[in-house]
């Protein structure tokens, strides 16, 4: 399959504030994402994460290099709407995403300002509804739902556009465990059963090894790439760039020290115990 | 150690004779040691928020009380004036409510309002821009100019500027990586060894709580569920399980490890004391 994005060479700072000196971000990034692919970018704040997703559908240009998007460069104006249409973004905080009073309306949106007739928006926000699984709270007032709940509708709004991918910035930012778990659950249906290439920034652990793939960054640089289990094992380079490694991974990665010889890709709860139990049982 | 805080009977309904009448609270009994850290845990709609509210009289019980050292913190106006400078409030995403041109000014807020001269002022806002890791280059800076991490930090200062006997923090870390994670608790934890303060923090991330407090207050539908040290807690990590919270991923790891039939504790929750036992079981095979 190809690229839904194809980001080469990207140069971008932000403007300088109070007379100060602009602040480089990217100097230089090349990334491609595949289609159809879930992907996690990973990395403290700073590290230029946010300022690559909203190079994704066009909310930042680049200063040199490009964006393509479904081979749609980000910085043709002709093609700006079809690449927000294309690309859909869902933000940290679910309360700056909600505009209508009741549920359906506020996924309805996107689709009445695409011009869509009123009868497959119908149609697209019953089924948007029922992928997120809040298809009952249809006729809710949004800001009463929980805080996951209300960032499912969020994501409902998002899909009620047929985009071809999601980029997601820190979704989960704000939940409890069980909203997160929510979330996430969503966004792999999304993914796996709706096709939808996913790009998912979170501070999380626990979220990316989720994904097919993980890209940690650093300093607007990507300081490595590749499958949950060929990144988790990094473990000195990991803590270097200020990020935790799951407890499984911690565990195995000291008592390898101590002399025992464990896989450290054993990053699920389950295959980290299988595995010390072999090793330990008497 | 003494009782600071005593929350008795405690009972709390909103919007009382509308459809959207719901009971938060329904009568809890408990009491905060002086000096303690208390984690307060829950899940969302479990009530932490609502009980926290009531520890300085922000809200007014529907029936039972809540006293300080002693005293209900709703005797007289007096008391319940002086309960909001004794019981520092921490809000959730406090860096949405700096409002002052300078940092300063904004830690200074608090301490301005006792009525103190702004000699005592200043020192209190330097004390407390260093606890709470504020930069002492930041201090002239507006606070909008800074960024997330730090604006949350100079929300803190403003509130332990008034050196309250009990600071409550409600989520500080939400929304933080992993490394402002780690550099905020250690403030917070900095901050309670070096004045004795009793600290409530209510968190969803149950390894934050494991390693910061001495006791932890399991909510669940308006009532406690659990009151007990970390390891008493998680002991019962099925019982949390049932009412929508996580176990640290340590605790689920070891409790699979003794269903296995591994020789091991379930209710150890920190990889350091999870390390120590499976190098003893390695000694011994």
């Amino acid at each position: 399959m190809g690229n839904a994005i194809s980001v080469q060479d990207l140069h971008f700072s932000y403007p300088p504030q109070n007379g100060g000196a602009p602040y480089p971000v990217f100097d230089g990034l090349d990334v491609n994402i595949e289609e159809g692919s879930f992907v996690a970018v990973l990395g403290h704040n700073g590290s230029g994460k946010s300022t690559l997703a909203k190079h994704c559908n066009a909310i930042l240009l680049p200063e040199g290099g490009s964006v393509q998007v479904f081979g749609m460069d980000t910085a043709d104006e002709a093609q700006l709407l079809e690449i927000r249409r294309t690309v859909g973004m869902v933000f940290q905080n679910p309360d700056n995403q909600m505009v209508a009073n009741v549920v359906e309306e506020d996924v309805a949106f996107a689709p009445e300002n695409l011009g869509v007739p009123s009868e497959e928006i119908r149609k697209r926000v019953d089924d948007a509804l029922k992928t997120v699984g809040m298809y009952d709270y249809r006729s809710h007032a949004p800001h009463l739902l929980s805080g996951g709940q209300k960032q499912r509708i969020a994501i409902a709004g998002v899909i009620a556009m047929q985009p071809r991918c999601i980029v997601l910035d820190e979704p989960t930012a704000m939940l409890d465990p069980h909203g997160r778990e929510d979330v996430i659950r969503t966004i792999e249906t999304l993914n796996r059963e709706n096709g939808i290439t996913v790009v998912l920034i979170t501070h999380h652990m626990t979220e990316a090894i989720r994904a097919d793939r993980v890209i940690v960054m650093q300093e607007g640089r990507i300081l490595t790439d590749g499958t949950p289990k060929e990144v988790f094992t990094q473990v000195e380079l990991l803590r270097s760039a200020g990020l935790e490694v799951p407890a499984t991974t911690q565990i195995i990665y000291e008592l390898n020290k101590a002399g025992l010889s464990l896989p450290l890709d054993a990053l699920s709860t389950e295959e980290c115990a299988h595995v010390l139990y072999e090793t330990l049982k008497t | 150690m003494a009782a600071i805080i005593e929350v008795r009977d405690l009972c709390h309904t909103y919007s009382v004779g509308t459809p959207f009448e719901h009971d938060a609270i329904k009568h809890m009994d408990f009491t905060v040691e002086k000096g303690e850290f208390l984690g307060v845990i829950g899940h969302t709609g479990s009530g932490k928020s609502t009980l926290i509210q009531h520890l300085n009289g922000l809200l007014k019980p529907t029936c039972g009380d809540v006293l300080l050292g002693g005293e209900s913190i709703w005797k007289d106006k007096q008391t319940t004036r002086r309960a909001r400078f004794r019981v520092g409030l921490v809000f959730q995403y406090p860096e949405y409510q700096l409002f002052e041109d300078t940092v300063f000014e904004d830690i200074a807020f608090g301490p301005k309002n006792m009525g103190l001269d702004a000699a005592q002022v200043k020192q209190r806002v330097l004390r407390a821009a260093e606890f709470a890791g504020v930069k002492a280059s930041s201090l002239e800076k507006s606070p909008f100019d800074l960024s997330g991490g730090q604006k949350r930090r100079v929300a803190i200062a403003g509130v332990i500027a008034m050196e309250p006997e009990i600071v409550i923090f409600d989520e500080p870390t939400a929304g933080l990586d992993p490394a402002a994670r780690a550099s905020l608790l250690d403030n917070i934890s900095t901050y309670q060894k070096a004045t004795g303060a009793t600290v409530l923090m209510v968190s969803h991330s149950m390894d934050d709580v494991a390693v910061m407090a001495d006791r932890l207050l399991v909510l669940n539908e308006g009532q406690i569920e659990m009151l007990g040290t970390p390891a008493q807690i998680f002991a019962k990590a099925e019982r949390l399980q049932s009412i929508g919270l996580t176990v640290p991923q340590v605790t689920s790891l070891f409790l699979r490890l003794k269903e296995l039939g591994l020789p091991v504790d379930p209710a150890t929750y920190t990889v350091d004391a999870a390390l120590k036992q499976l190098l003893r079981l390695k000694g011994g095979a």
